[in-house]
């Protein structure tokens, strides 16, 4: 009874400090959804309308059409023609195109012959992303081409002998704000829960009120509590704000059960405030408390497949991203909200949360000790 | 074994401290060694010495915060090495930092610590007008802590620090960085508080503020010098005290402090403050020793011995000592 009395006590004023001040406050709301906004825009990981050039030394209607379907894909903007090997490189380093599409001389009469032509694509790689989606169109459409050729010699009219159909689920669009929205709840949920706790504690260490509650009876454990629990509203609000923002803005959609989604993501945020505690621990100062969080982050971000596929990663890789609460908290939100899964889908991930959870917890009271030296 | 028992029994009911050898080694430096005291019911007892003396080692200890490496202790009834957590709920606790929250009101950091400390509920609105009324701090209940001055600051830590009633109040340093009224007007406060039957334990550099306490512990490196009365702690020392109107002020303490049974010669103004050991007449060696170098004595008059010429003589003979063994 007085365990819940002293809790409340500490939970009661850490939101009257909260409340006075209004920066934190202010950029609790605004920063979710200023990160919602830039990554929601920004990250844009299929790449369309790649700057191309093309070099015709064919100069047929069949060379024309290739050029044309290939513009037709939305991939490629033809930003004009090139009369020699010298201009391509010049356009591809100038950075004037990214794509440079060369059709070898002859490439008509030989198609309609019969004989083989090689169309070549040049393609930037000096930044990865790019290179995908800049061949595998072109390279379809060719594919395509060079098949329906065959058939005519052969003399066939019906279909392909052999066919992939592809269908993509969950995301059929390719929408790359529906994969960052949900996973942006759990990045903003790291960054604010691990700073404001490792802060709460340094800034009590920092002014000497922490030594004035050690000597009082109030235990670790209540101590933690009361401080915590409003962050955990926080929390809440944070990530109701985002998902109702991704829903508005960009047509994000919750297939999955919202209450299932908010019962699991008190593990997650638990986990994150015990994180914020093992840095309280540490940091001696409120700076050093939010150097520590920052530094927290960066792995979050790389790491825990918010931005880079989990499966593209080298094994040491693997290893640590399998340590953050977030990659495990990515997999279930975007399991919930984008493919509609329920608790037996999520609940290897939520092993996984709960095992960091104790791991941390109890690595956090350990250094938390209310005796002094 | 029974004796042992029976005078623990005793210590429980009259004594609200008691320490046995108490010790505190941090690595290489022994910062509390040997430290045996007892502090009564309803007595101010001042703990006094120079800084790294072992003051906040010692009250950390009593207060159950700090594990002593060697002794041990009893404060309010409860045993210092296990029963901590049941003397934090019976103590106040109050450092110079005054460890309030500077951007609470004053009313919002005395509810929180009635919060913390446990007051019932119902008891909690009355005990805080109580308090707001004693200390005179009704009319600033709703100004931010961080916007009071050093006084007032000190006001709402006493507060704070009293809001439970605890039997015994431990003040680290509360007087320090806080003017000459307000310290004046805190003393008030203590022997308000002492009178209604609360042990009070504090520590001070200043030592006006020693001769207001009922009882003194001078703590030297760690080390117990001694403990009693003011007035008990300065007969102790056997020394006599002058103050004498001479010409050439700094010359003359030059030469009364090559004599070797002068403990200290100080300078309030023109006059010279001398202290004597072992009962010699600080006039009239004085009048000697100067007349003999030649320099005018126009006045001297004897003078109140007090706590500080005490504590300094004591600090001196323990420096001294120190330098001799090394």
């Amino acid at each position: 009874m007085s365990a819940l009395t002293r809790s409340m006590a500490v939970a009661r004023k850490e939101l009257l400090q909260l409340r006075r001040d209004r920066l934190t406050l202010a950029m609790m709301v605004a920063l979710p959804l200023l990160q919602l906004l830039l990554f929601g825009y920004a990250i844009n990981t299929d790449v369309r309308h790649m700057p191309t050039v093309v070099f015709d030394q064919d100069r047929s209607a069949a060379s024309r059409s290739l050029a044309q379907r290939l513009t037709a894909t939305g991939f490629y903007d033809i930003k004009g023609d090139v009369r020699s090997y010298g201009e391509v490189e010049h356009a591809l380093r100038s950075g004037q195109a990214r794509v440079a599409l060369i059709v070898p001389p002859r490439y008509g009469s030989s198609i309609a012959v019969g004989r083989s032509a090689r169309v070549q694509l040049v393609v930037d790689g000096s930044d990865p992303q790019t290179v995908a989606s800049a061949t595998n169109t072109a390279a379809s459409l060719v594919q395509a081409d060079a098949a329906a050729l065959v058939l005519k010699r052969l003399g066939r009219n019906a279909g392909e002998l052999l066919g992939l159909e592809t269908n993509i689920w969950y995301n059929p669009e390719i929408r790359t704000a529906v994969y960052v929205v949900p996973g942006l709840v759990g990045v903003i949920l790291t960054m604010t829960m691990v700073m404001l706790t490792s802060m709460a504690i340094a800034r009590e260490r920092e002014r000497g009120t922490l030594e004035q509650l050690i000597v009082s009876p109030i235990k670790s454990i209540e101590l933690i509590i009361g401080k915590i629990v409003p962050f955990i509203a926080i929390g809440y609000v944070q990530m109701s704000l985002i998902l109702a923002a991704g829903r508005v803005v960009f047509d994000v959609p919750i297939i999955g059960s919202l209450p299932l989604l908010y019962c699991l993501a008190s593990v997650f945020i638990a986990a994150n405030l015990a994180v914020g505690l093992v840095f309280s621990t540490v940091a001696q100062t409120q700076q050093q408390a939010m150097q520590m969080s920052f530094f927290f982050l960066l792995p979050n971000i790389l790491l825990s497949g918010f931005m880079f596929p989990f499966e593209a990663m080298p094994k040491p890789a693997q290893f640590l991203s399998t340590g953050l609460p977030l990659t495990h908290f990515l997999r279930i939100v975007r399991a919930i909200t984008l493919k509609g899964g329920d608790f037996n889908d999520v609940k290897g991930e939520l092993v996984w949360l709960a095992g960091i959870l104790v791991v941390l917890v109890t690595l956090s009271s350990l250094r938390f000790r209310k005796k002094l030296g | 074994m029974t004796q042992a028992a029976s005078s623990e029994a005793a210590g429980r009911r009259s004594h609200v401290i008691e320490t046995d050898r108490l010790s505190k080694r941090f690595g290489d430096l022994m910062a509390v060694r040997d430290v045996s005291l007892s502090v009564d019911k309803g007595e101010i007892f001042g703990v006094l010495g120079p800084n790294g003396a072992g003051k906040p080692t010692t009250i950390r200890m009593l207060c159950g915060i700090l594990d002593p490496t060697g002794g041990g202790g009893r404060v309010v009834g409860c045993d210092i090495r296990t029963e901590a957590e049941k003397i934090k709920q019976r103590i106040g606790y109050m450092t110079q930092r005054f460890s309030l929250y500077e951007d609470l009101s004053v009313e919002e950091n005395l509810r929180f610590y009635a919060g913390i400390y446990g007051v019932p509920s119902d008891r909690r609105n009355a005990r805080l007008e109580e308090v707001l009324a004693s200390t005179g701090l009704g009319s600033r209940r709703r100004q931010l802590a961080g916007t009071l001055s050093g006084g007032w600051k000190q006001r709402v830590a006493l507060a704070s620090a009293t809001i439970h009633q605890p039997p015994l109040l431990f003040l680290d340093e509360p007087t320090a960085g806080v003017d000459p009224v307000s310290r004046r007007e805190f003393w008030d406060q203590i022997h308000r508080i002492s009178s209604q039957g609360t042990t009070v334990l504090l520590t001070t550099h200043y030592m006006d503020e020693a001769e207001r306490c009922h009882r003194l512990a001078f703590i030297f490196s760690g080390v117990l010098l001694d403990t009693g009365t003011p007035d008990e702690i300065v007969e102790r020392r056997h020394l006599r005290i002058a103050e004498i109107d001479v010409d050439r002020a700094t010359e003359a303490a030059d030469v009364l402090r090559a004599q070797g049974d002068v403990d200290e010669v100080s300078h309030f103004g023109s006059t010279l403050r001398v202290a004597t050991r072992n009962g010699i007449d600080p006039e009239a060696l004085s009048r000697t020793v100067l007349g003999e170098h030649g320099i005018l004595v126009r006045r001297t008059r004897p003078g109140r011995t007090t706590v500080e010429d005490a504590f300094v003589s004591m600090v001196r003979a323990e420096e001294l000592g120190k330098r001799g063994l090394s």
